[in-house]
Formats: structure tokens, C-alpha cells, sequence
């Protein structure tokens, strides 16, 4: 598997991270070494085996539907970028 | 003092020969003056450590101190620490003042009272096995300051060799405890995934993270871990688990303990005076009343191919969250909302970090997601299973940490599968969400070696038990290196 200048270019703009025809270039030739290390999987017969998603076979518990934390809204919009009346400020989505 | 074993700090403490402010004080000096040759620290804030010196001071006056109450460390800067700047290694967050504390920080400075010394450096979002990759710059290895300190908690394993701080904290996704503790002659232990809570420490791969303890030896890695471990309902990944002593069974004789030599740590691509420190390890550990069986990881050779799909694939997904709305950098100029977070992305993540998103997000895209995350997910089942099958005849199981000693600033940098093979002998214990560490055991041209141990799942304490009698019985991880005095 190799990928395309064009599919680097593709997958950097699913991750939402402007790249340049420089970078994608530079990145092409290094995943494409980290693909040809992941490659070695292929060969590995998994025919029924089950997928681990996870180190502990526990389930996710659930806890009661009470509010439990205390309103420190101000404290954590004081570290973003732009907030404004409680709000994140943004580019305008809609016109 | 700055060799002393965190029992003897605390002995000294109880017995007011020293106050914490004193301790503290003496640390923070040599930080100054040090830690400009070896940037282990990336924050720094002596007003606030003095300050939590003082409430330890009055603990320990008033009788309420616990055992490490007054005793300072260093945090890596993964943990989110209310009102420190964390960082996590990134531009990203070069200016985040963290409005809340990790579980971790709050049961090790508000409950154990341990004092903060400071936020150490480390690889981006803990993406890397030689500090290189931190926005802030190498940390140097003080064994030999033209080479890496292993990563991602580079830092934090500096700046205990340089006895910077008596200990520190670290994180394990792939090897970055014990890696680190291995190339800069430290005992590490990386807990049974699930033990010590992942609450406000940031997150790199969710399945795979595990925070754990940095310090000079087992001892002092086991009453660290008391502090550190137990249940948090804030972790969902938390085990609900009964409190243990850790150093409840450090003394018991290793007589019949059985060791296993997994005969694909043992074989080609590890050099030959690390695996002459680690075969003489095995030769000590005999002295001491064990025996060694040889077993099989038949599949360990596919962990850092499935681990380099996994990680990047929940990387790709937590990093998302890193968009300059809520928190962190945003981009100075932008257009509209895509072209703004595009920019933001582009900007506040290094090139490793980036890399890595790519991969994840290509590998969990439409039409190869069960080529690779699942397939992946397969072959993580097969080395787990593995594990399984080799602890039927044996205790724990011994090999190398690492397949070289430290390397130098820039040897492996621009070469990411050469880098990422340097963790080959650590990931598998990530995937497998098994308990692991390093301990000195011995010196390659003048590097330090370190020797990996694998525990079954939640044996910790045994993990400890066999490294803490092996440091009784050598020295190698009391040796420093030199011009830190």
C-alpha cells in the first residue's frame, strides 16, 4: 500500500489541519514508511478472533442522574480564546 | 539530603531535623541552578511550592501528616494542575493555566501532602520516546547531555538523575515510564491499566494510558503508588478495586519465585552489553532464590504495528477536542469556522503530533477501518492472549526495557519507524493493560541499562517485592551520574 500525494492531502483535511504541497510531500514519504511497519499485520491470520477494544473486560457503569458538579462556568471560559455573556465567539456559521 | 530515600525524607520530616520549606527550598535552588543545562522543567513557580511547603509544615506540626506529607516532586506536564500552567510539551497549550486539578494531583498534594516543585518537560502530548518532540525543547539525559532521556516522560526522568526532585511523576501509553527510567538509570513502574485514575491527565490513547510513579527505587515507587492509585468515579475507566499497601510485600524472600525469559526478548535486535547486563540480572535473580523458565510472546514482534494503528486512532479522536474554541491556541488569522480550526491545527501542533493524527484519522476513515483498527484490535487480543498463556508458568516475566541505551540528540529524529521501534520491548505491556517496570541493572559504556519486569494483572506489589530485593542486593540504581553534585 502507498499512499497518493492527493490521499495526504485528503486525510489532512478530514483531521482539519491545513497542510501545505511542502508538507504533504515531506509527510507522504514518512507515512508511507509507518504504513509499510503497520503492513506486517496483514499477514496475520485473525479469522475469529475477537476484536480488544480495551485492557479490562468490564462494562461502563452508569451513575445516578444527579447533578453533581458545582457551576465554575467563568473559571473555565477564563482560558478560551474568545468568550463573550457565557458564549464561545466563533467565525459566523450562518449568514 | 538529595540522595535520601523518600522513607528517610520522611523520617527527617516527622523527626523536624528538616521542614519542608527547608527540603523544598534546597530543590528549587538546585533547579536554578541545573536545570538551565538539562530542561527537565518547563514550569517553575517558587512562590506556589513555598506556599505548599507551609501547609506542610503545619500538617506535620499538628500531627495530621501522612507519611509523604512535606516531600516535594516533580509533576509531569500531562497532569492538569489547578492554577499551574500545563502544557503537555505543546504549543497548543504554551499558555494553558488549568482551571481544575487531576485526581492524581489532588490525592497526591491535597490528600498525601507531597509538594509541587514543578511541571516537567516532555514529548508533545506525550507522542515520542526521546523528548525531542516538545515544544519546549530536548531535555538533555544528565548521564550525557548530547544524548535523549527516552520519552515521553523525559522530564520527569531527568530531573530525578539530576536529583532535581526526589521523584517524579510519569505517564505509560507505550513505554514512557520505564523507557525513560531505563535510559537514565531510574525505577518506573507503569500500573495495571485502570489503577491510577486518568482523570485531568490529558489524553493521548484513552485504552492505553496509564500514569505511575518515577523515582530511584522501589521502595520509593511503592509508597509513591499508594498515593497515586485507587478508585476515581471520575474515570470511568477507574477499577473499582479494595485500597492495597503496595509495600506491604517488599521484604518477602524471592525463594521459588519462577521468572520467565520470553525467548523474543532474548534474541537479535538488542545490543550485546544491554543484554550482558540483563542476562547478569537473571544470574543475580538465581542467587536470590529464583528460577528462570523460558517462555514464548509468539506474537510480541506485530505490538508496535498494532500499537502504531491503536494509539494514533484514539489519538486522532482526543485531539480533536484541540479546535481554539474552548481552550488552548488559536490562529491569529483566519477566514471562516473550517479555515479556522484548519489553521489553529496547523499552527498549535508539532510535526510528530500531526503526523500521528494523520494516521489516525486514515486508518479509522471509510474502507480501511477494518483492514487496519480492527485488525489491530485482532492482533492486540493475540498478544494479550499471549501474556495469558505465559503467565500459566511463571511469576513475572523479565527482558530488557529498552533495545539500546541512550541515543543521541538527533540520531533517530528524522526517522520515525526507527524511533518507534525503540519501544519494542514495552508496548506489548500497554496493549496487554498488563502492570511493568525498569530498574537499573547496569552500566553499557558508561549509559545505564535497565531491566524490564511484567506483572500479572494487579501485581503490583509483587512487581515491587522482586525489584526491591534485587536493589537490596546491588547498587546499580544508587549510582549518579556526574556534575550534579
Amino acid at each position: 500500500m502507498s499512499l497518493s500525494l492527493e490521499q495526504v492531502q485528503r486525510i489532512a483535511h478530514l483531521a482539519r489541519i491545513e497542510i501545505s504541497e511542502t508538507e504533504a510531500l515531506a509527510n507522504q514519504g514518512q507515512l508511507n514508511g509507518i504504513f509499510g511497519l503497520i503492513e506486517q499485520m496483514q499477514a496475520v491470520d485473525t479469522r475469529g478472533v475477537e476484536p480488544m477494544a480495551h485492557a479490562q473486560d468490564v462494562a461502563q457503569r452508569l451513575r445516578e442522574d444527579a447533578v453533581t458538579e458545582t457551576d465554575r462556568r467563568a473559571a473555565f471560559q477564563a482560558v478560551a480564546p474568545e468568550a463573550e455573556a457565557g458564549l464561545y465567539l466563533v467565525p459566523k456559521v450562518i449568514e | 539530603m538529595i540522595n535520601a530515600s523518600l522513607k528517610e525524607l520522611s523520617q527527617a520530616l516527622a523527626a523536624k531535623e528538616i521542614s519542608s520549606v527547608e527540603l523544598t527550598s534546597l530543590f528549587l535552588d538546585r533547579i536554578e541552578r541545573l536545570n538551565p543545562a538539562i530542561n527537565a522543567f518547563v514550569t517553575v513557580d517558587r512562590e506556589r511550592s513555598l506556599a505548599m511547603a507551609r501547609a506542610a509544615d503545619a500538617r506535620l506540626a499538628a500531627g495530621t501528616a501522612g507519611p509523604l506529607t512535606g516531600i516535594p516532586i516533580a509533576q509531569k506536564d500531562i497532569f492538569c494542575a489547578e492554577g499551574w500552567r500545563t502544557t503537555c510539551g505543546s504549543k497548543m497549550l504554551a499558555n494553558f493555566v488549568s482551571p481544575y486539578d487531576a485526581t492524581v494531583i489532588r490525592k497526591m498534594h491535597g490528600e498525601a501532602g507531597l509538594v509541587s516543585l514543578g511541571k516537567t518537560n516532555m514529548d508533545e502530548f506525550a507522542m515520542g520516546s526521546s523528548n525531542e518532540t516538545s515544544f519546549f525543547g530536548p531535555v538533555r539525559n544528565p548521564w550525557d547531555r548530547e544524548r535523549v532521556p527516552g520519552g515521553s516522560s523525559g522530564g520527569s526522568a531527568a530531573a530525578v538523575a539530576a536529583r532535581l526532585a526526589p521523584a517524579a511523576t510519569g505517564t505509560d501509553t507505550g513505554g514512557s515510564i520505564r523507557q525513560p527510567a531505563s535510559l537514565c538509570n531510574l525505577t518506573g513502574l507503569k500500573p495495571t491499566y485502570g489503577v491510577v485514575s486518568r482523570y485531568g491527565m490529558i489524553a493521548f490513547a484513552s485504552s492505553l494510558d496509564q500514569g505511575g510513579p518515577m523515582a530511584a527505587s522501589a521502595e520509593d515507587c511503592a509508597l509513591l503508588l499508594n498515593a497515586m492509585a485507587g478508585y476515581d468515579e471520575r474515570d470511568s475507566t477507574s477499577l473499582d478495586r479494595a485500597r492495597e499497601d503496595y509495600a506491604r510485600d517488599l521484604e518477602k524472600p524471592l525463594a521459588g519465585l519462577r521468572i520467565g525469559l520470553p525467548k523474543e526478548f532474548f534474541g537479535e535486535g538488542c545490543a550485546a552489553e544491554v543484554m550482558a547486563a540483563v542476562r547478569a540480572a537473571v544470574v543475580e535473580y538465581e542467587k536470590l532464590g529464583a528460577s528462570t523458565v523460558e517462555v514464548s510472546l509468539p506474537n510480541s514482534h506485530l505490538s508496535v504495528p498494532a500499537y502504531y494503528v491503536i494509539a494514533p486512532a484514539e489519538a486522532s479522536s482526543n485531539l480533536s477536542r484541540f479546535d481554539g474554541v474552548r481552550y488552548g491556541y488559536r490562529a491569529p488569522e483566519y477566514g471562516n469556522l473550517d479555515d479556522m480550526y484548519a489553521k489553529t491545527r496547523a499552527q498549535g501542533f508539532g510535526d510528530e503530533v500531526k503526523r500521528r493524527i494523520l494516521i489516525g484519522t486514515y486508518v479509522l476513515s471509510h474502507g480501511y477501518y477494518d483492514a487496519y483498527y480492527l485488525q489491530a484490535q485482532r492482533i492486540r487480543r493475540l498478544i494479550a492472549n499471549d501474556f495469558v498463556e505465559a503467565f500459566k508458568s511463571c511469576d513475572v516475566i523479565l527482558g530488557p526495557t529498552s533495545p539500546s541505551t541512550a541515543f543521541r540528540i538527533g540520531e533517530k529524529a528524522a526517522d520515525p519507524v526507527q524511533m518507534y521501534l525503540s519501544d519494542i520491548y514495552t508496548i506489548a505491556v500497554n496493549l496487554a493493560g498488563l502492570p511493568g517496570m525498569s530498574i537499573p541493572c547496569g552500566f553499557a559504556g558508561g549509559l545505564p541499562v535497565g531491566l524490564q519486569l511484567i506483572g500479572n494483572y494487579f501485581a503490583e506489589a509483587q512487581l515491587l517485592n522482586v525489584a526491591h530485593r534485587y536493589q537490596q542486593a546491588t547498587d546499580w540504581h544508587r549510582c549518579m551520574p556526574d556534575g550534579i553534585a
